[in-house]
Parts: C-alpha cells; sequence; structure tokens
C-alpha cells in the first residue's frame, strides 16, 4: 500500500475503494490489493512481516465470527514461556478488545499456519508480528467497513472493546461488520500500527492466561488428557541405542492383570494396558523377556571426549574472515574452552495421545513443531500426511528437542495397532534421559591480541560440534522410525547455516575487531545422539567469547566493563551493558572474602534481544562448590509486550544457566547415557538458588520484538565464570565448572 | 481399599501395591499429583499425608488406610484459590508449571507445621522440589506472601 492510499484510507475517503472489491473477490484467493489494479502475478509475500510471509492470508491469523467472536490462530506453541498470553495480548491491542475477548488457537496441523518450531526465540519475532499486523489490517477493514455504513470518515469513529462507534453514538460490533470471507484477503505491507502511547494491553503485565489452572490441579498438560476408553502405553527400550530385538517372551506380560496387547514391530516394543500403573508393571516384564542384540562399537571414553571429537573428520565452515594482523602487538592469549553433554532434564517425562479413528491419526503432543512432526510420523506410518493430524498441548518444559516428538511417534505406531481407543503414552524418567537428544559436547579456542592501549587489535576463534538439530521432519529422525523392523535412516547431520547458526550461534562477537577469524570446524559424527538445546551454540560461544573478554581486560589491566564497552559501537548494546552494571553497583564495594563478582553481555544471535548479566557469587574454599549469590541482568528486547513475562523468562534463563554452568554433566559408558535419573545428573537445588535476581528491562516502545526467551544462557554462564575467577584467581574453561574442578583449581 | 481424599473416602478395587500417584490420576481423576521421577527424586508428585509432605510416586496405598491424603485440589480451585494457590497466581510463579503442584504442597506442608518459617527454613522445606525453568525465586517469593495468609487464617481459628 502506498502512503498516498494509506493517508486516503486514514481519512476515510477509501472506505468504499476497499471494501467493495474485497466483498467481491471473498473466496477467491489471492484477492486484489484494496486500492491498486488485481495483480498478474500471485502476491509478492517477501515484504510482508514475521510469518505473514508464508501464510499472508489475515484470515490464517484472525477470524471473526458473526456473533463476534474473534478468534486468533498462531502456528506456535506454549512452552511455558507465556507464548499465549503475549500474542492474546498483541491480539486485542491492535483490535481494541479486551484482553480476555479473543480465543486463541495454538499449533494444530487441521487450523493453524505451518510456523516451523517454536524454537530459537522466534515466536514473538514471527508469531507475534504477523498477528500484530493482521489485527492491525483487520481493524482497518473494520474501521472501514464501519465507515461505509454508518457513512462517516474513519477519522470520526472509535473502537470499543468489539464495537465501531459512530460520532452520533451508534455501535456496529465487529460481528456484523464481517461478511464471510472478507478477511480471507492478502495482508499489505506497510499497515499502520497503534502508536505506543496509545497502548492499554500491549506492555502491560497481563497474567498469564495458562497460570491458573496450573496451581489448582484443572487439566494443563496432555498427561491430564483423559478421552473416553483411554489405554494406558509404555514402550520397553532397547538396553542401548543400536541393540536389536532377537527375542521377546511376551507370555508374563499378557497375562498381567489389565494388559490389553504387548505391540511388537522390529525392535519397538511397547505394552498397552486399562491402567497406567498395570502398563508400567508389564512394561518391566516384558522388559525381563527380551532378550537384545548388543551394538557393535563403543562410545569414546567420557575422559577422551574433547580430543575424540576434535580428532573425527569436519567440514570447516569460515563464519567471519576479516583477519589483517598487525605487527607490534603488545600481548596475544591464547584459551581453549570445552562444554560436556547436557540435559533438557524437563521435570515431566514425554507423553503422547493418539487415535486411530476412520482412517485418521490424531496425535496430541507437546512437539515444537506439529507440522515437522507430523511430516515424520506419516512418514514412519506410511500414511499421506492429510490423515495425520498433530495437536499441541502442552507438556513439561523443554527447553529444546527432547523426547515429545519420540513419545509422540510412540504413541502413533501404538494406536496404528490398536485402531478406534485413544493411547496414552508416558516415557519413565530411565527413558527420557537414556534417549533424549543431548546438548552437543563443544570444544572452543580463542586467541586475541591487544595493542599498548589495551585494545583488541587482532581476534582468531574457532568452534568444533555436532549439529545443533536433527529435529523431526523425515521419519527416520524418531526413535521409532529407526527401531521398527524396516527401519528409516536417519537423515544425514547438517549445521544450520548463519546468521541464525547451530554449533556457530554467536560465535561472531558483536565487538568491533579490527582483524577478526571466527571458524567453524562442524563435525557430522555424532557419537551420541544430539539436538537442540536452548540457544545452541550461543550457550557456550558467549560462555567461551565472554571468558575471554574478562582474560583480555586482565591482561590490557582494564576493568571487564571499561573493557566491552571500549569495544562496543552499537548503541543499544552499550545501553544494555551500562545498566546492568549500574544495577549491580558494578565497581562499588569489594566483594567479601570468598566472594567474585563478574560480568557478561551479548546479543542473541547479533540479532535478536541484547542481554547483560552481573553476578556476585561465592565460593567455599573447603568443597570448592561455587553459589550464584545475586544476579542483575538487564534486556532490550525491542518493544516489550508483557514485562512481567519478560522478567520471567530473563530470571528462569539465568537460573538454568547457572545450573547447566555449576553442575550439569551427561554422563556415559561405552554403550549409551549412564545419567538416568536426578541423582545422578544433578540440577539446581533449593539450597543453591540465589539469593537476589533482578532483571531490569529497557522498553523500545514500537520496535520490532526482538525474541528474548533464550538470551539469558550465554551471559549468565560467563558471568558466573568471570566472578569465580574473580573469586579464586582461578580461570576455569571447562564447563561445567563442577565443586571437583574447583576444588583442584584452587588447589584444596 | 478405602482411602482418605481431600476429606472424601472412596472404596477403591486396586492392586495394594500401587503408588498413591496412580490412584490418584487414574482413579480418582486428579491432575494435581505429576509423574516426575518414579523415584521420590523431584518432587512433582508432591501430596499430604496426615499433614506431611509425601512423595506419591513411591507411596503404595496399602500403607495410607487411615490416612488423609490432601492433593493440590483439596487447597482450593480457580475461582477459590487456597493462600499458597493466590499467592503462587499474584506472584506468577510459573513458567511451564509442571513442578507447581509439588511446589504448593511441599510449602503447604511447611505452613502448616510453622506458618511463620524464616527465609532459611522455606528454602530447606523446599528443597526436595526441582524446577527446570528456574522459576525458583518467584517460588520463594509466593510462599513468603502465602506465610501470613495461613498464620491470620490459623490465629483466626484459635
Amino acid at each position: 500500500m502506498t502512503a498516498l492510499s494509506r493517508r486516503a484510507l486514514l481519512a476515510g475517503s477509501g472506505a468504499l475503494i476497499v471494501s467493495v472489491p474485497l466483498r467481491g473477490h471473498a473466496q477467491t484467493p489471492p484477492a486484489a490489493p484494496p486500492d491498486a489494479a488485481p495483480p498478474a502475478t500471485p502476491p509478492d509475500t517477501k515484504d510482508l512481516p514475521g510469518s505473514l510471509k508464508m501464510a499472508p492470508y489475515l484470515d490464517a491469523w484472525i477470524r471473526i465470527d458473526s456473533n463476534g467472536t474473534i478468534t486468533v490462530f498462531t502456528g506456535k506453541a506454549e512452552l511455558g514461556q507465556g507464548i499465549k498470553t503475549a500474542l492474546l495480548q498483541v491480539a486485542a491491542e491492535e483490535l481494541s478488545v479486551r484482553i480476555d475477548r479473543p480465543k486463541l488457537v495454538t499449533a494444530d496441523t487441521a487450523l493453524t499456519p505451518n510456523e516451523g518450531y517454536t524454537a530459537g526465540s522466534h515466536s514473538m519475532q514471527d508469531s507475534g508480528t504477523a498477528i500484530r499486523f493482521a489485527a492491525a489490517q483487520v481493524r482497518e477493514i473494520l474501521l472501514n467497513e464501519a465507515a461505509a455504513i454508518l457513512q462517516r470518515p474513519v477519522g470520526q469513529l472509535r473502537l470499543e472493546d468489539g464495537a465501531v462507534v459512530g460520532p452520533d453514538g451508534r455501535r456496529l460490533n465487529y460481528g456484523a461488520l464481517i461478511p464471510p470471507g472478507i478477511l480471507h484477503v492478502v495482508a499489505q505491507p506497510g499497515t499502520q500500527l497503534k502508536a505506543p502511547g496509545s497502548y492499554t494491553v500491549v506492555s502491560t503485565n497481563v497474567p498469564r492466561v495458562d497460570i491458573p489452572a496450573k496451581a489448582t490441579g484443572g487439566p494443563a498438560y496432555v498427561q491430564d488428557m483423559r478421552l473416553p476408553g483411554t489405554l494406558h502405553a509404555r514402550v520397553v527400550r532397547p538396553p542401548h541405542p543400536g541393540a536389536r530385538l532377537a527375542a521377546l517372551d511376551t507370555r508374563v506380560a499378557t497375562a498381567m492383570p489389565g494388559v490389553v496387547q504387548v505391540v511388537r514391530d522390529g525392535s519397538f516394543v511397547a505394552v498397552v494396558a486399562q491402567k497406567e500403573f498395570q502398563a508400567i508393571q508389564a512394561m518391566r516384564a516384558l522388559a525381563a523377556g527380551a532378550r537384545w542384540q548388543s551394538a557393535e562399537g563403543a562410545l569414546p571414553k567420557q575422559a577422551d571426549i574433547f580430543e575424540y571429537l576434535v580428532g573425527l573428520p569436519v567440514q570447516d565452515i569460515t563464519v567471519l574472515d576479516s583477519r589483517n594482523p598487525q605487527a607490534g602487538t603488545a600481548k596475544t592469549l591464547r584459551a581453549r574452552f570445552t562444554r560436556a553433554y547436557q540435559m533438557h532434564g524437563s521435570i515431566g517425562p514425554s507423553c503422547a495421545v493418539a487415535q486411530l479413528q476412520d482412517g485418521v491419526m490424531t496425535i496430541w503432543t507437546h512437539t515444537q513443531g506439529v507440522y515437522p512432526d507430523r511430516a515424520a510420523i506419516a512418514e514412519l506410518l506410511h500414511m499421506p500426511p492429510e490423515q495425520v493430524r498433530c495437536i499441541h498441548v502442552e507438556g513439561s518444559g523443554c527447553y529444546g528437542h527432547n523426547g515429545a516428538d519420540d513419545a509422540a511417534a510412540d504413541a502413533a505406531v501404538i494406536a496404528r495397532a490398536v485402531p478406534g481407543q485413544p493411547i496414552r503414552l508416558q516415557w519413565m524418567r530411565e527413558q527420557e534421559n537414556g534417549w533424549e537428544p543431548l546438548a552437543p559436547a563443544m570444544v572452543s579456542e580463542a586467541q586475541a591480541s591487544l595493542d599498548g592501549q589495551g585494545r583488541i587489535v587482532d581476534w582468531d576463534y574457532a568452534v568444533w560440534s555436532n549439529t545443533h538439530s536433527t529435529r523431526p521432519g523425515n521419519a527416520g529422525s524418531l526413535l521409532a522410525g529407526q527401531l521398527v523392523a524396516q527401519p528409516f535412516a536417519p537423515p544425514p547431520p547438517k549445521p544450520i547455516p548463519m546468521p541464525e547458526g547451530g554449533g556457530d550461534r554467536n560465535s561472531n562477537p558483536i565487538y568491533t575487531l579490527p582483524s577478526a577469524r571466527v571458524i567453524y570446524h562442524f563435525i557430522p559424527q555424532m557419537p551420541l545422539r544430539v539436538s537442540a538445546m536452548r540457544g545452541l551454540g550461543a550457550y557456550m560461544n558467549v560462555f567461551s567469547i565472554e571468558s575471554f573478554m574478562d582474560e583480555l581486560a586482565l591482561a590490557a589491566g582494564a576493568d571487564p566493563v571499561a573493557f566491552r564497552l571500549k569495544h562496543l559501537e552499537d548503541e543499544r548494546a552499550k545501553a544494555v551493558v551500562t545498566r546492568a552494571a549500574e544495577g549491580f553497583g558494578w565497581g562499588g564495594s569489594k566483594p567479601p572474602s570468598g566472594h567474585g563478582h563478574g560480568f557478561a553481555f551479548a546479543r542473541y544471535k547479533n540479532l535478536a534481544a541484547y542481554c547483560a548479566v552481573a553476578v556476585e557469587v561465592s565460593v567455599a574454599q573447603e568443597t570448592g562448590q561455587t553459589r550464584l549469590v545475586r544476579a542483575v541482568a538487564a534486556v532490550d528486547a525491542g518493544q516489550i509486550v508483557n514485562p512481567d513475562g519478560l522478567r520471567n523468562q530473563v530470571e528462569g534463563a539465568i537460573l538454568q544457566s547457572s545450573s547447566w554452568t555449576l553442575y550439569e554433566s551427561a554422563t556415559f559408558d561405552a554403550v549409551g547415557v549412564t545419567s538416568l535419573d536426578w541423582a545422578s545428573y544433578p540440577i539446581m537445588r533449593f539450597n543453591a538458588v540465589p539469593d537476589s535476581v533482578e532483571v531490569h528491562l529497557i522498553d523500545r516502545p514500537g520496535a520490532p520484538f526482538l525474541g528474548a526467551g533464550e538470551c539469558g544462557q550465554g551471559p549468565a554462564a560467563a558471568a558466573v565464570a568471570n566472578a569465580l575467577a574473580h573469586a579464586t584467581g582461578k580461570r576455569l574453561r571447562d564447563l561445567p565448572l563442577t565443586r571437583d574442578k574447583v576444588k583442584a583449581a584452587i588447589g584444596v | 481399599m478405602i482411602l482418605n481424599v481431600n476429606g472424601q473416602e472412596h472404596d477403591l478395587d486396586v492392586d495394594p501395591d500401587t503408588p498413591l500417584l496412580y490412584v490418584l490420576r487414574g482413579e480418582l481423576g486428579l491432575n494435581g499429583a505429576k509423574y516426575g521421577c518414579g523415584l521420590g527424586q523431584c518432587g512433582a508428585c508432591t501430596v499430604l499425608v496426615d499433614g506431611r509432605a509425601a512423595f506419591s510416586c513411591v507411596t503404595p496405598v496399602v500403607a495410607l488406610a487411615g490416612k488423609r491424603i490432601v492433593t493440590l485440589e483439596g487447597l482450593g480451585s480457580v475461582d477459590n484459590p487456597g493462600p499458597l494457590q493466590h499467592a503462587f497466581i499474584a506472584e506468577q510463579a510459573a513458567q511451564c508449571g509442571y513442578c507447581t503442584a509439588g511446589m504448593i504442597m511441599r510449602a503447604e506442608a511447611l505452613l502448616r507445621r510453622n506458618n511463620r518459617p524464616t527465609e532459611a527454613e522455606i528454602r530447606t522445606a523446599m528443597q526436595p522440589n526441582l524446577c527446570r525453568c528456574g522459576t525458583q525465586m518467584r517460588i520463594l517469593r509466593a510462599v513468603r506472601r502465602a506465610a501470613p495468609v495461613v498464620r491470620t487464617a490459623a490465629e483466626a481459628q484459635g
């Protein structure tokens, strides 16, 4: 839409011009732009914001019934990040209705746009932006329709919670203004959004819509689904990856009370029972009756894993090369960082409900991607994708690719064998820990040179990693797909290209560097199953870069915050660093004995939210135990939709990341993962929870949304490591920074 | 066997070895107690047994005859939440919320025996329960917020 036509619309004179052609094109996509000649070619969506690019029709996002019911659609899923509430806020704001008026439908292959995965801090940037602009455009259409009916210019109309009100007080409810099909039009670029100063819903702390049920025992999770006739299932997994089922004695299991059926397809084994605990008992009996043929080969020793990984064949990817080393540098530093395999560790093991009825397989799942999971499951079941429906229902927080997709596939394979009956499958704790894809182990090496003025004049960084996504899309990505009698080959692992990146995410520093090189040594071969975990490579790369920045600051004799500011040009970056430092009281009083202060900063992916974290840690001299005492963060996520929701995300990121950083390392032996419970995979408990965590928000009214759900993972890790170095004088570079490593470093 | 849950007696025909968790969820259709680990390591399944916090995932029902069991549902409802439920909602003390029921029940056990807890007492009491989203700061705030409400109610009852 041109500026001229938009002005005309806003002045009201465009009303009839808009409404007539739109009505005329009600069911014939693509509709013509409102005030231009019909295009000869399909609509060009490349200039549309967010996910409107791939789902450009307004009614893919917003529908209004004749009774005025507003329904908002998103292809993204609630993962506990509060996306339902934030998306409703965005829609309610631009539609000028109360927050409780619109209904929201989330990721469902039968109903919502295909927005891929709910991942990468993309939900507000992609779906939030699409809903924001679609809702604004729906508002324009409503106003123009009302202007035509009331014979008044748009400028004289106002919106009042679901109605357009004329200057004479006449009210037209939205439902009465929306003839069928009028919203089945392609969105136009250049929609006028509301002025941020007029916001009444966006930028306010709307309470999360999902929390009351969760706090009172309402049905809130796929685990809580109770369809009539539901049967309970459990899978029996091989003793380790690669083992094949040689023989299965089902006699004991099938004779047990409540057992309905044993399902076997190759090495895929499951049991179905009337009651859940009967299924668990039968699962144990079935496991005892299974004889497995072990896989060939052995995993590397855990102690040697990093040497093993860097010795594997690599594909080298040049992320950045402006290297132009200057002669006469004053100091050159080198460091090597490592990061152990870590787990998503969802508190609730993965679960799904599946039902095959009338030739359609319906799967209720907490997958992050209903469409890709559907594609994979359809391939696995040899069914056309149209006959498989995946509906997102919340599960326990996943923080990436955990067992959700696999459990959905397991449930579908079982449901196919028991047609008509809903099958509820939940994994056991040891199955979740033993089979979920881990966050990859990683290695990085950094080298940098300083000049006499304490400025970085050369930077050389390399990172080694497996892929950070083996998400489905193919049956071979699913455990069931690998276990069935006619197995599917896992697709070859691929790196995720920059600027998002996978193992190389955030490997390119945001700092101004006159000479820099960044190489990603992508390792295709995966000793252990790995995939996406919150932040992907950013956690390790920011940990490495921001630890190394502190080492450089120390070598330059500079304060770590001042040293960072000296190498930053982006004003928003500087503002975040400054706010966190001020909020913390950086450079003020010295920490008590045994305590240290640490600082770190990153802009997630160098294109999403900015986050700086300052922390104080304490180190127990006798045990080496490090505790995060307090943290102060500052975040710029563009226009803030729900300040408290954003704070909640960043607080959580700081606690979760400090748990990863101080404690977490998945253990494995020659055949598979051995950290199968919370004793062998300890995470943060209440005795280690900080005294205080403060999150300062820098709002940017009207600015684009910047994804923030993962922005804290890297900065929190590096800030803890830097504070530990400050407290002890020893630099630890091998994640996690466990008490044994600290003890060894400080020599007690 | 007879099981007293949330003040009501239920005559149940179940295998006595069945952990309480599966009876609550399966026989009684209660959502509050969650399966997390089945090992008593995470607290997602926490309920009250005679006023004390218990891991329902490792407590066979045979041990519970004559005891009073309280689940999250026994503390209140969406329309009439109990003090801790209200405090968790008011403090927005959840992300995914899968641990929330267990957290509330663990805190309920604490406030029933000590409605004037110190910060250290709260943290010690909550130690058995895990939250993976990192909402512990809010959970602690919610418990602190609920304590005086529970205390006032207890004093009013004399």
